[in-house]
């Protein structure tokens, strides 16, 4: 008996390798046809923010761009949209994981992973098929909504090197808040919890840089607001769109950006292998 | 080929301190079909769950194709194919595109992969549907997707975890005739089942599970005559007749209540023809006749002692 299993193992063990990718594409191509078929996470995904963006410039936005320090009475509601639409963007990005993980809960409950793990793929290419999806849906998302915000009068300075720049980063965070999507819907008991569980990631940016400057808060939460992730995220594109002091932010951003791809990743490696059977 | 398909020795398996496999033997040669039969929670679908690399056991061996379902998880992977109790379909996509993605992930190649769904889809009787979503399909449907998707590489090994479950007579008969023309074209079936007569009908041979052990395990035919649970029950018009027939049957059992009598009987006409032929010499009126064929119940009856199978039913989720 072992002396066959000897036989069998090196043929099954050498053609894997080079499916991983093949196997990532075809995954990839099974989420973005979900998109297709049912827009209306999607549409979700890109409604929200818009409603989010106009609400903060054409309601609160003379107030608050008024507040801004450097800006006068009268400029309030231009300045404020120039300096909300950083943040919109980065909360395009947090919401699209609810919808990542949604559809990650929905293969873990209906034994969909479950088949995938007794078929020869290999988990990355499962993992990854649903994370380049997500990411792929989250840029089209920000783009729609930076096309709102042109539209409504958002004006970026930048220079054509600055606008890839800001657009790889954008790339890179929608990659590494993926891969926390992922894992919270393989976390998540039920569909349910999957669908509210990323609520926190929107949140992030309410409570960073986004929608005032961390100095109008008090100490505690500025502090913290410093300190998350969001807030770097926020300062680079705002400084590459708009030409805002960057300092340390970018460094900042690709370490955050590195941190949470590796926790999601390694988190969500660890519960396919435990969780997936029902 | 004299490695067994499925070979199986002291498999255990426990959940914190509920044993839910205790040392199972299990051994199905190649070609042919073995039933796993046993109530919720008798460790049936844990079984297959771990000859599919999706759990790990805490203890003995367990090969398929001679490939260590532990050490070489990718070798067995690549000659199985699993269909659970539940559809484990993408209810998002129609039933060709599950297919297609099937056939991808298996690398068929495309020329290949397309004509294997059309045979496929054509062989399930899902021609019609192919193009529709998924949520216009039936149970019976679903489950002859699922089962299509588990075959679009030809596995050698195939695990059915209750199959039928949940369908209707008609669709279940449909399914018994597919894993029929599965073992025609020389597949290994191990399939999991809570029903006397389908481990009958599909299999060579039958495991009887019971708390996570295997208590019996033989031909379907063998572990019939373990069983003496068939008999006819005699329903009678009135108290003077049900005596004259207690007296002159042998081996019954007298219900005075219902005016019945229990006969046991091997269920062939032979017997309950010559029970009648008294009964009619003696000018006896029957009022009522029922054959009554052993079930899974006899069977734990005559093995276990008990009525009720002894396997934990609230095992979360784990169960069967």
């Amino acid at each position: 008996m072992t002396t066959v299993s000897a036989r069998v193992k090196p043929a099954a063990g050498i053609r894997r390798p080079s499916h991983v990718i093949a196997d990532s594409l075809t995954m990839l191509h099974r989420n973005l046809l979900h998109m297709v078929r049912y827009p209306g996470l999607s549409v979700f995904t890109i409604v929200g923010p818009v409603v989010i963006l106009l609400l903060f410039v054409f309601v609160f936005g003379g107030t608050l761009g008024a507040g801004l320090p450097g800006v006068n009475a009268t400029g309030g509601r231009a300045a404020y949209l120039a300096y909300v639409v950083p943040g919109i963007l980065l909360i395009t990005i947090a919401g699209t994981a609810g919808g990542t993980a949604t559809t990650v809960s929905m293969d873990m409950t209906t034994g969909v992973t479950a088949r995938f793990r007794t078929m020869a793929i290999s988990r990355a290419a499962v993992l990854a098929g649903h994370v380049l999806g997500n990411a792929i849906q989250a840029l089209i998302a920000v783009a729609l909504v930076l096309g709102v915000g042109l539209l409504i009068g958002f004006r970026p300075t930048a220079s054509p090197l600055e606008w890839m720049a800001a657009a790889g980063l954008l790339a890179l965070v929608a990659y590494a808040i993926s891969w926390l999507g992922v894992a919270m819907g393989m976390q998540a008991k039920s569909v349910e919890t999957a669908s509210n569980l990323p609520l926190i990631l929107t949140l992030l940016p309410l409570l960073g840089s986004g929608f005032v400057p961390t100095e109008s808060m008090p100490a505690g939460l500025a502090w913290f607001a410093l300190y998350q992730p969001f807030t770097p995220f926020i300062e680079t594109i705002r400084g590459l769109l708009l030409g805002t002091p960057l300092g340390t932010n970018p460094v900042f951003a690709l370490g955050w950006c590195v941190v949470i791809a590796f926790l999601g990743y390694s988190w969500s490696r660890v519960i396919y292998e435990r969780k997936s059977v029902r | 080929m004299h490695t067994p398909a499925i070979d199986v020795h002291g498999l255990r398996k426990c959940y914190g301190d509920q044993i839910v496999l205790d040392n199972v033997d299990l051994t199905v040669h190649a070609g042919t079909v073995t039933a796993l039969l046993g109530p919720n929670g008798a460790g049936k679908t844990t079984t297959v769950h771990i000859l599919s690399t999706l759990l790990r056991p805490d203890g003995g061996t367990a090969f398929v194709n001679g490939c260590d379902v532990m050490r070489d998880q990718a070798g067995v992977r690549a000659q199985i194919g699993l269909t659970g109790q539940f559809s484990a379909v993408d209810s998002l996509l129609t039933g060709e595109e599950n297919l297609r993605l099937m056939a991808r992930l298996r690398h068929l190649g495309s020329k290949r992969s397309k004509a294997r769904v059309v045979e496929l889809l054509d062989q399930f009787d899902l021609v019609d549907a192919a193009r529709k979503p998924l949520a216009t399909y039936s149970g019976g449907m679903q489950r002859r997707l699922d089962l299509a998707m588990t075959l679009v590489q030809a596995p050698s090994v195939i695990f059915l975890d209750e199959p039928t479950a949940g369908l209707d007579p008609r669709s279940r008969r449909t399914l018994w005739d597919i894993v029929r023309g599965l073992v025609a074209e020389g597949a290994t079936v191990l399939l999991t089942t809570q029903y006397l007569d389908e481990a009958d009908q599909l299999a060579d041979r039958i495991a009887v599970l019971d708390g996570g052990r295997i208590v019996a395990e033989g031909t379907p035919n063998e572990l019939k005559r373990l069983v003496p649970g068939g008999h006819l029950r005699l329903r009678f018009a009135d108290a003077a007749a049900l005596d004259t027939a207690a007296r002159l049957l042998d081996e019954c059992t007298r219900d005075a209540v219902d005016l019945a009598l229990t006969v046991p009987s091997d269920g062939g006409i032979g017997a309950l023809r010559s029970v009648l032929d008294r009964l009619d010499t003696a000018h006896i009126e029957v009022a009522d006749l029922s054959t009554h064929t052993p079930d899974l119940d006899d069977v734990f009856l005559a093995l276990t002692g008990t009525k009720t199978p002894a396997g934990p039913v609230d095992a979360k989720g784990m169960t069967s």
